[in-house]
This record gives C-alpha cells, sequence and structure tokens, in this order.
C-alpha cells in the first residue's frame, strides 16, 4: 500500500523490547536479561543494564518503557530504604523481597498509565530465594521462574519443558543463559550481550556473556543462520 | 510529685515551669482510676486481660468489649475511657491495614506500636484537642516472637514482658515481678492472670474478666477465650486463693 521506503524512526520512545529471565533454584535465583534498547528500528544503547538493584539482595529485571521502569526503580529503591530504616532492620533482617515486590506492583496498579512489566527476585532469610512477576496492570504473582519482554514469546515452550525443580546454582544459570541465547536468536527487538545476575546467602554476583565468549551459548550455529554469521565474519563485517 | 498545676493546666500544649505537661499527666490519671488491666509476653505467646468493673446489675453479660483484634496475628486492650480506647483501636486496625496493603505483610508488633504511639502523641500537641484518657496495650505474634508494647496516654511506647495498669496496678505489678514470665506457656499465665486480677480486685461490686490470647496454640491467632474456658481458669484461681488464705490463716 505505501510503496515509499520507510525511513528509521528516531521519535519513538526508547523501548526495552526485550527478555528477561528469572529462575528459583536450590539456594536463591538466577535472573538474565539482554542489553538491546530500541527506539523504532534503531538501537539507541546495545549494552544496556536492564538488572537493577533495589536492595543489597533483590534486583528489579525490567522491560516495556524504560523511562516508566527507570521511574519506578528509583522509587521503590527509595521506599524500600526509607521501610528498611523505620523498622530498624539491620543486616541479618534486610527487608523482604515481598515487601519489595508488592511496592513495585502498587506502582504498577495505582499508576495504571504505565507501561512497565518487571520481575523482581532476590534472596531474604525468611523465605530464601524468590522470583515474582509484576506484569503492566499491577498484579503480582509469585513463581518458581518466569519471563517477560517481547523475547519472551519465543522461550516459553523452552522453560516449560526445561526447568524443574531443585536446579544447582550452574544448571540455573545455563538455563537462563540458554533461554536469553534463544530469544535474542529470534527476536529483533532483544540482542547484545546476556547479563546474569545470582543471588543467595552468600550474596549477590554479577557476569556478562558476549557472543564471542565460550560459554555463549551453542545456538544456532551450525544451522543455515549460524553459517551465514560465519560467512560475514570472514569478510570483516561485525555482526 | 503529684502537684496542683494551677495556671499550667489549663492547655495540653503548655509546659509548666518545672518542664510537664499536666494535662498528659491529668490523662494518666484516668487510667489510673480504670479497672485493672494486665499484659504477660510469654515464651509462646502474649495474654492479654481486663477487669470489666460491674456499673450495673441490669448490665449483659459479655457486652463492654475490651479486648480487640488489630489483625489476625495482633490484638489490643485498652484500659482508661473506653470510649477513647475505641477509637484508638480503629485508628491501629486502619494502619494494620493500610501496611498489608502497602507492604503485602502483616504489620510488625514494633512498627504498630509505633504508629499508634505517634497518633497519641498527637493528641498531646495541640490545644483544641485534649489527650486520650488511655492505656493501649498491643499483643503481636510474627516471625520476630510473641511481643507485648503498651501506649501511654502521653503517645509514649514500651516493650514489656509484664505490665499492669489501673486501680489494681501495684498489687498486680508486685504479683508479675514473682512470676518468671519467659518461662511460662500462655496457659500457665491465663492461670497467673486470673488469680491476680481476682486477688487485687477491690470493692463488694463484682467484676467480669476478660481475657485474650495471641499463641501457638491458637495457631498465632489473636483470639478472646471463651466462656468455658474461662470459667474453668477463674474457678481454678480462686481455689488457688481460697488454699492460700487457709494456708495463711493456720
Amino acid at each position: 500500500m505505501d510503496s515509499q521506503a520507510t525511513v528509521p524512526s528516531t521519535s519513538a520512545a526508547p523501548h526495552t523490547g526485550t527478555t528477561i529471565v528469572a529462575v528459583e533454584y536450590d539456594g536463591g535465583v538466577v535472573l538474565g536479561a539482554d542489553s538491546r534498547v530500541s527506539t523504532g528500528t534503531y538501537v539507541s544503547n546495545r549494552a544496556s543494564d536492564k538488572i537493577t538493584p533495589l536492595s543489597e539482595s533483590i534486583y528489579l529485571l525490567r522491560s516495556g518503557s524504560a523511562a516508566d521502569t527507570q521511574a519506578v526503580s528509583d522509587y521503590v529503591r527509595y521506599f524500600a530504604e526509607q521501610h528498611e530504616q523505620q523498622l530498624q532492620y539491620s543486616p541479618d533482617e534486610p527487608v523482604k523481597v515481598q515487601t519489595v515486590a508488592n511496592l513495585v506492583k502498587m506502582m504498577n496498579y495505582q499508576n495504571k498509565h504505565l507501561v512497565g512489566a518487571m520481575i523482581v527476585a532476590g534472596w531474604d532469610p525468611v523465605e530464601k530465594g524468590q522470583v515474582y512477576g509484576c506484569p503492566i496492570g499491577g498484579t503480582i504473582v509469585r513463581e518458581k521462574w518466569t519471563i517477560d519482554g517481547s523475547g519472551s514469546t519465543f522461550i516459553w515452550g523452552y522453560l516449560d519443558s526445561q526447568f524443574k525443580d531443585g536446579l544447582s546454582r550452574q544448571e540455573a544459570e545455563n538455563l537462563v543463559a540458554h533461554a536469553l541465547a534463544l530469544a535474542m536468536a529470534k527476536d529483533g527487538s532483544s540482542g547484545g550481550v546476556i547479563r546474569l545476575v545470582t543471588i543467595n546467602e552468600a550474596g549477590t554476583t554479577r557476569r556478562m556473556i558476549h557472543e564471542n565468549d565460550d560459554s555463549f551459548p551453542n545456538v544456532g550455529r551450525d544451522t543455515y543462520f549460524g553459517q551465514q554469521l560465519e560467512m560475514l565474519q570472514t569478510y570483516g563485517v561485525r555482526v | 510529685m503529684s502537684g496542683i498545676g494551677t495556671g499550667y493546666d489549663l492547655s495540653v500544649s503548655t509546659f509548666s515551669p518545672d518542664g510537664r505537661v499536666f494535662q498528659s499527666e491529668y490523662a494518666q490519671k484516668a487510667v489510673d482510676s480504670s479497672g485493672t488491666v494486665l499484659g504477660m509476653c510469654c515464651k509462646d505467646g502474649v495474654l492479654l486481660a481486663a477487669e470489666k468493673l460491674e456499673i450495673s446489675k441490669l448490665l449483659e453479660e459479655n457486652s463492654n468489649r475490651r479486648t480487640f483484634p488489630i489483625d489476625k496475628h495482633a490484638g489490643a486492650v485498652v484500659a482508661g475511657v473506653s470510649a477513647d480506647g475505641r477509637a484508638i483501636v480503629d485508628r491501629a486496625q486502619g494502619e494494620a491495614s493500610n501496611y498489608k496493603s502497602m507492604y503485602g505483610d502483616a504489620i510488625p508488633g514494633s512498627v504498630l506500636a509505633d504508629r499508634v504511639a505517634s497518633y497519641v502523641h498527637v493528641f498531646n500537641l495541640y490545644w483544641y484537642v485534649r489527650p486520650f484518657g488511655v492505656c493501649t496495650m498491643l499483643a503481636s505474634y510474627d516471625h520476630n516472637g510473641p511481643q507485648l508494647f503498651m501506649i501511654d496516654p502521653a503517645g509514649t511506647s514500651h516493650k514489656y514482658y509484664g505490665v499492669a495498669v489501673g486501680k489494681g496496678r501495684q498489687g498486680a505489678k508486685n504479683e508479675l515481678s514473682k512470676l518468671k514470665l519467659a518461662d511460662m506457656t500462655v496457659k500457665e499465665a491465663m492461670f497467673a492472670a486470673a488469680k491476680i486480677m481476682h486477688q487485687v480486685h477491690d470493692g463488694e461490686k463484682g467484676f467480669e474478666l476478660e481475657l485474650a490470647i495471641v499463641s501457638d496454640e491458637t495457631g498465632r491467632l489473636f483470639k478472646r477465650v471463651g466462656k468455658a474456658e474461662l470459667q474453668e481458669v477463674e474457678a481454678a484461681a480462686k481455689a488457688a486463693i481460697e488454699a492460700e488464705d487457709l494456708d495463711m490463716s493456720d
């Protein structure tokens, strides 16, 4: 219908068309996200960090509007810190994951215009590792694992078939990395690097997996798509 | 200690030259002349007890409730002007509900006590209101264990193992200090509370005892002690008092 070529739109709001994954394992939680931020078809940031700390052992995974989710995370971090001070919490008794997740839900529910599909995950001494889905609209549901963002549509089946209770830390990290790699391969709005954060009783560790790393999951490398990539790289095209 | 504060006691927003707020102290006097109220924090729960003085023979049994649930895991008993007490309980229930709405979890005892104390304190700041003539005791049982707090008419909150206010507080405090509350169960405390209440009760007119507990046995839910169990406990307490009297008179 439209015979004119369309120019990439840079007037669209930055959108974390994204894949975010959180999984509970035996002893804690593993959080994962891609790193692409797109403004229309333009990638405005190819290495963003969508895993935001809300407290020492509680992190937020953000998808949807970058502005909305950043605002929510700033407010919730503030509320959570105030809450800790008022209750005179000590390092042995930090603010609970459930409490922080409810604050995120409260922001989403009381401000229905917000477009933030978020996941709150972390560790506390009361309930140990926990994952809470806080989608648009203001729902809160605790789950063993959950995913969100535009790329998540491609990996529901993968997680449904591969997740099991009582995973080890390594198994859980592999599962999350693999899920992200699959989603990033198929979703145009997801890409860049894989970021992983693991939270347990001992604390929080963060790492990044670049596609050139050995630990990048083997996804489609030996298919036609993989061969195409290799061919381009041989000609010096950076992919 | 207590003097006439002529001139400096007309308003709660006035200090006396020796730094006292007489209106707050007068509010405490309202509590001191009301029926005795006890609170006991044991190893497996908390107990609250109120001496409901018989103001009229025509009064129906079990009316004039003095213990109130604040949330599933917490409750309160009030001593002093009962109408004032009900206003505070209302506020406490609101705070507990609000907290759960916002943070998705039951309000911790210390937070509830803080909120009630802040509320009561506000009425000690402005000349156009009067202080509450109420001592509020708050019992709660959460993952921090059983806790007992009391807020006085000035808005000060403290955490207690055992506390008594009202007419019979001197005798009651005496008896309470003899008990090792931290080693007792709520069941044992019920018997002890009934005994203390009957011992310190003063006057020819009778009284109705109201007991409420939150303990492991009640599944950490705040519940009023039912009629049957109450009668049992009171009977045992009265028997123990009589036995002691007999011993004394020998």
